[in-house]
């Protein structure tokens, strides 16, 4: 145990997280060279399409030094603010961290509260400065900040380079010599914690998990602590690049275990495993992900309904962050409300439906979560417009606020106080972190930050603006139901809550927006916005009045034919509600509303 | 029952619209016209020596034919086709062609309806689409071919062209009506790729006719048209009782036609075919004894989708009897609220089991023909 080292890599998005990771396996001989490419860890399609990491990787190295062989068990994270909770786990597995810091970006919001989660769990944090290469990079500054930061000392700071194998060996050395060695007693009652889960088609569901104390040893017969489950442990083994099976994995070691699980809501990340005949304590985990952001998902073709089903149960397998539950919708018929991380987890999910399962998908109007408070008392969840009681039975509505911090240069902070004002924002604190780095921190509604906010942020800041925010509470808000409707039919999936100060201006942008992006149809569409029976805003979109070729085809019909074939095609993710056609992304809309 | 078009690839310049196959270089004709026939000849057996009822010259411009040329083709036709003798026999021809010696060749050889591809009456309007004739010689072309005993003349009218005002769109109406045609074919412009036009479109010099004004102009030539005792029996194609084209009709209601020459097209119920539109390539084809086509065969969905596009464009309508029997497809159980919605907009109108559009519902006819089309998968 003495030689085993469990630590995980953590900074901002984009730091280097996982190129340092690509050198300190390539540094350890864990991957042969034919093995190796860039962000090797970033195994998904859609994190080598992005470059981003949006899971957590654990894998296992060995490092030869001084006649010692030293286990070191990485797990690399992602730095985007919607996946944070992939960072708490992987904390809560290790006893360090390397916390990266761009050398010529320099601190940035994930920087900070990733740092803060590692703290919160007394991980001894590495500092490292990549990125040293780069032309711009500001390694004296930035070393300044991170000693403000943390209260190391300079020579703490390793200066690395992920990309030109810059200081290597010393995070190697720094992890066998600064972090702790795990404690625990590898005789005592088994007590091991499961930080992931990953679903495989053919093996099941595969638990990963870190031993505190016990020992556990292939074909036990082990029992998950909260679900109360038993499972044989058919095989066990260690995370390499591929899994390698062992005969026993002890406390202090990090491992996975296959029991032939099929359904992976059985396995709940935190959970503790230990051994049925001789039961160890369970293991504080940590709490459950709470979804950030809610939004209906339909199939554009009503008919496959199940499909969309059971495409949505194979992505849980692999995504326990994703929740849902079946929802009707009048004008979308039978689909699901689905609860996200954020804005990129939804993407990400809806990308998935449509390449991993080849869904065409609708996704509604995204919602954070409500709760109204009725005139009784009782207390409502809200996730979606349609749940909007009656607003005379209802006392008043909550709405969740966040404590946003956003890092950015001193030039900026006046576009970013109106930014924040206009998104109903109240400034809390400004602390300089050097004469030219703010970090401000706001309260506002998370309704306000979920959609466009980031986006904004970055163009505003030219780029120069790092955001992270966590959920402090519900406040009462003044909050309506802004209906559309289509020649007079409420289109529920349409429907949206907003602040009644925005009510007005967002009906008529949303208005206007629709009349862009519905085409002419057969007849006239009247588009009305309204709150309850008051329209507050109408547009018109006209009836197409001529779409014939009167064109001379000689013979040649077919190519007239493939002709129409091929505009009914790219009409293809239109939604016929009532008689009106929408296409898919008029129901996300609302996004595109400044 | 079944029809022949013949492909004359030649033209004497380039209209700027066009993208039918051409050539204006003409050195080839006479080798062009031994390649046709030769070709006739390799096809005698397409269709099957079933009755032709229609032949039909078009082009290009057949009306640049020598005597000789139209009389070895039509000679040869005869010679290895079931050509009736009361067929229909369609020439397109352009006014600056139509002398009265030309006219008389043709009458003799046999051609007794004549296209006449006018465009415009206006020489300004004739000028911007390069047309090699002007007002003048429209009229007269027309007139001639009446002096020489043409008694199915049809003419070619061309509208939603920048700078054709309503005004001057009706005036072309008016003339045209005055001459007396038994029939006239009017085609909105379409800009193609590939074409002097689509050329300037792509420059941004050029713009195409607003749909509300391609949409009054075309109701405008309907009215006018009734009016004057033509009948709209396809969306471009008015004809007064007893002139439609029988052609044309044969397209549309599926018959077997067999086309010959570059760039033709020729269909025998199960595939469609279409020659090479390359002119030496064709000529080098057919002297190896090759006929250098493609062909596509017609699915289930191909059939029940060419029928809905081409008959719902016509008069007639389309026979959902004729769908359901023939393709097994039962339209108006698949399709029912989208007829109503068609009916209740008075777009389209159900009578026994014939699905007609209105005059509304005619200007949207490319649009519920595609609304109403059937997948490769649908049952
Ligand atoms: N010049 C230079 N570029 C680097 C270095 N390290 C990483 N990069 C580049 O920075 C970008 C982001 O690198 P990643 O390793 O994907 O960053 P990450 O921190 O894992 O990103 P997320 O997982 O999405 O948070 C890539 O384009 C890398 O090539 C470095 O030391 N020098
Ligand atoms: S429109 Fe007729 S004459 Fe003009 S180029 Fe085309 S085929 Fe030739
Ligand atoms: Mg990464």
């Amino acid at each position: 145990m003495e030689n085993i080292r469990n630590f995980c890599i953590i900074a901002h998005i984009d730091h280097g997280k996982s190129t340092l990771a690509d050198r300190l396996l390539e540094y350890t001989g864990t991957l042969s060279e034919r093995e190796m490419q860039d962000q090797v860890l970033d195994n998904m399609d859609l994190e080598r399409e992005k470059g981003i990491t949006i899971k957590a990787h654990a894998i296992q190295m060995n490092y030869r030094r001084d006649d010692q062989t030293y286990i070191l068990n990485l797990i690399d994270t992602p730095g985007h603010v919607d996946f944070s909770y992939e960072v708490s786990r992987a904390i809560a597995a290790c006893e360090g961290a390397l916390l990266i810091v761009d050398a010529s970006q320099g601190i940035e919001a994930q920087t900070i509260s990733n740092l803060y989660l590692a703290l919160e769990h007394d991980l001894e944090i590495i500092p490292v400065m990549n990125k040293i290469d780069l032309p711009h990079a500001n390694p004296d500054a930035v070393a300044d900040q991170i000693v403000d930061l943390i209260g190391c000392k300079r020579e703490d700071i390793i200066a690395a380079s992920a990309k030109e194998a810059i200081g290597i060996r010393e995070i190697l050395d720094a992890v066998v010599d600064r972090i702790p060695p795990p404690k625990g007693d590898p005789n005592a009652p088994l007590q091991a914690m499961i930080f992931d889960s990953v679903y495989n088609s053919f093996r099941g569901v595969e638990v990963y998990f870190r031993v505190f104390n016990g020992t556990i040893r292939a074909r036990d017969v082990v029992q998950f602590v909260a679900t109360r489950r038993v499972y044989d442990a058919d095989e066990i083994g260690i995370l390499k690049l591929q899994q390698q099976p062992v005969n026993e994995i002890s406390a202090g070691n990090v491992g996975y275990l296959i029991s032939g699980i099929k359904v992976a809501s059985e396995v709940k990340v935190g959970d503790t495993i230990t051994h049925v005949d001789r039961p160890g304590e369970p293991i504080k985990g940590f709490e459950n992900v709470k979804p950030m952001v809610f939004a209906g998902i339909y199939p554009v073709d009503t008919s496959e309904f199940e499909e969309l089903r059971a495409s949505m149960e194979k992505l849980q397998l692999n995504d326990a962050s994703l929740v849902w539950e079946p929802e009707t919708s009048a004008a979308l018929g039978f689909g699901f409300r689905c609860g996200f991380l954020g804005m990129l987890h939804m993407e990400i999910i809806q990308e998935r439906l449509e390449r991993e399962f080849g869904m065409t998908v609708i996704t509604t109007v995204p919602s954070v979560q409500f709760r109204a408070v009725m005139t009784d008392g009782s207390v409502r969840l809200i996730n979606a417009p349609s749940e909007m009681p009656d607003p005379t039975r209802v006392d008043h509505i909550e709405e969740p606020f966040i404590l946003a911090q956003i890092i950015t240069k001193s030039e900026y902070i006046g576009p970013i106080m109106g930014l924040c004002m206009d998104k109903r924002g109240i400034l809390k604190n400004q602390h300089y972190l050097t004469t030219d780095r703010v970090e401000l921190s706001f309260e506002m509604p998370l309704s306000e930050v979920v959609f466009d906010f980031f986006d904004k942020l970055k163009t505003i800041s030219r780029g120069y603006a790092s955001l992270d925010y966590h959920l402090i509470g519900f406040r009462e808000s003044d909050m309506v139901k802004l209906d559309v409707m289509l020649n007079g039919d409420r289109v529920d999936a349409l429907s949206a809550i907003v602040h009644r100060s925005k009510a007005y201006d967002w009906g008529r942008k949303l208005c206007e927006k629709l009349k862009d992006l519905i085409p002419r149809q057969m007849f006239e569409i009247a588009i009305q916005a309204a709150i309850g029976q008051k329209v507050i805003a109408r547009e018109t979109v006209k009836a197409l009045r001529k779409n014939v070729l009167a064109k001379c085809y000689g013979g040649d019909i077919s190519r007239k034919r493939k002709l129409l074939e091929k505009q009914k095609k790219g009409k293809k993710r239109m939604r016929q509600v009532g008689n009106v056609e929408i296409p898919q992304e008029a129901f996300m809309a609302v996004l595109k509303i400044d | 029952m079944a029809g022949i078009y013949v492909h004359i690839p030649f033209c004497r310049k380039a209209c700027h619209y066009c993208d039918f196959h051409f050539s204006t270089s003409r050195d080839r004709q006479r080798e062009m016209i031994n390649a046709i026939c030769r070709e006739l000849v390799l096809q005698q057996d397409y269709l099957a020596q079933e009755p032709v009822h229609t032949l039909y010259f078009g082009g290009g411009t057949p009306s640049l034919l020598t005597a000789d040329e139209l009389h070895i083709l039509l000679d040869t036709i005869r010679a290895n086709y079931a050509l009736q003798a009361d067929a229909e026999i369609t020439l397109e021809a352009n006014p600056d062609d139509l002398s009265e010696n030309t006219l008389s060749v043709l009458r003799q050889a046999g051609v007794n309806r004549l296209s006449i591809g006018v465009q415009s009456f206006s020489d300004a309007i004739l000028e911007s689409l390069n047309r090699n004739h002007d007002a003048r010689q429209a009229v007269d072309a027309v007139r001639r071919s009446r002096a020489a005993g043409f008694t199915n003349v049809s003419i070619d009218l061309m509208y939603a062209i920048p700078d054709l005002s309503m005004a001057l769109w009706e005036e072309t109406i008016t003339t045209a009506i005055a001459l007396g045609p038994d029939h006239i074919s009017a085609y909105t412009l379409t800009i193609e790729p590939r074409t002097y036009f689509g050329h300037l479109a792509s420059k941004g010099t050029l713009i195409e006719t607003d749909e509300e004004t391609a949409a009054a102009q075309m109701e405008r030539l309907a009215d006018l048209l009734a009016a004057a005792g033509f009948e709209q029996y396809e969306v471009s194609n008015f004809a007064k009782p007893g002139f439609e084209s029988r052609h044309n009709r044969a397209y549309w209601e599926h018959q077997h036609y067999l086309g010959v020459g570059p760039g033709a097209h020729s269909y025998n119920g199960v595939t469609r075919q279409w020659n090479i539109s390359n002119n030496p390539l064709y000529i080098k084809a057919i002297r190896k004894g090759r006929v250098p086509f493609e062909s596509e065969t017609l699915q289930r969905a191909d059939h029940i989708n060419e029928y809905l596009l081409t008959s719902l464009r016509t008069s007639r309508g389309c026979d959902l009897e004729r769908l359901r029997l023939d393709y097994a497809f039962d339209l108006r159980a698949d399709r029912m609220t989208y007829l109503e919605n068609l009916r209740n907009l008075g777009l389209a109108t159900l009578h026994e089991s014939t699905l007609q559009l209105t005059r509304k519902g005619r200007l949207l006819a490319d649009k519920i023909a595609a609304d109403l089309f059937v997948s490769p998968t649908e049952g």
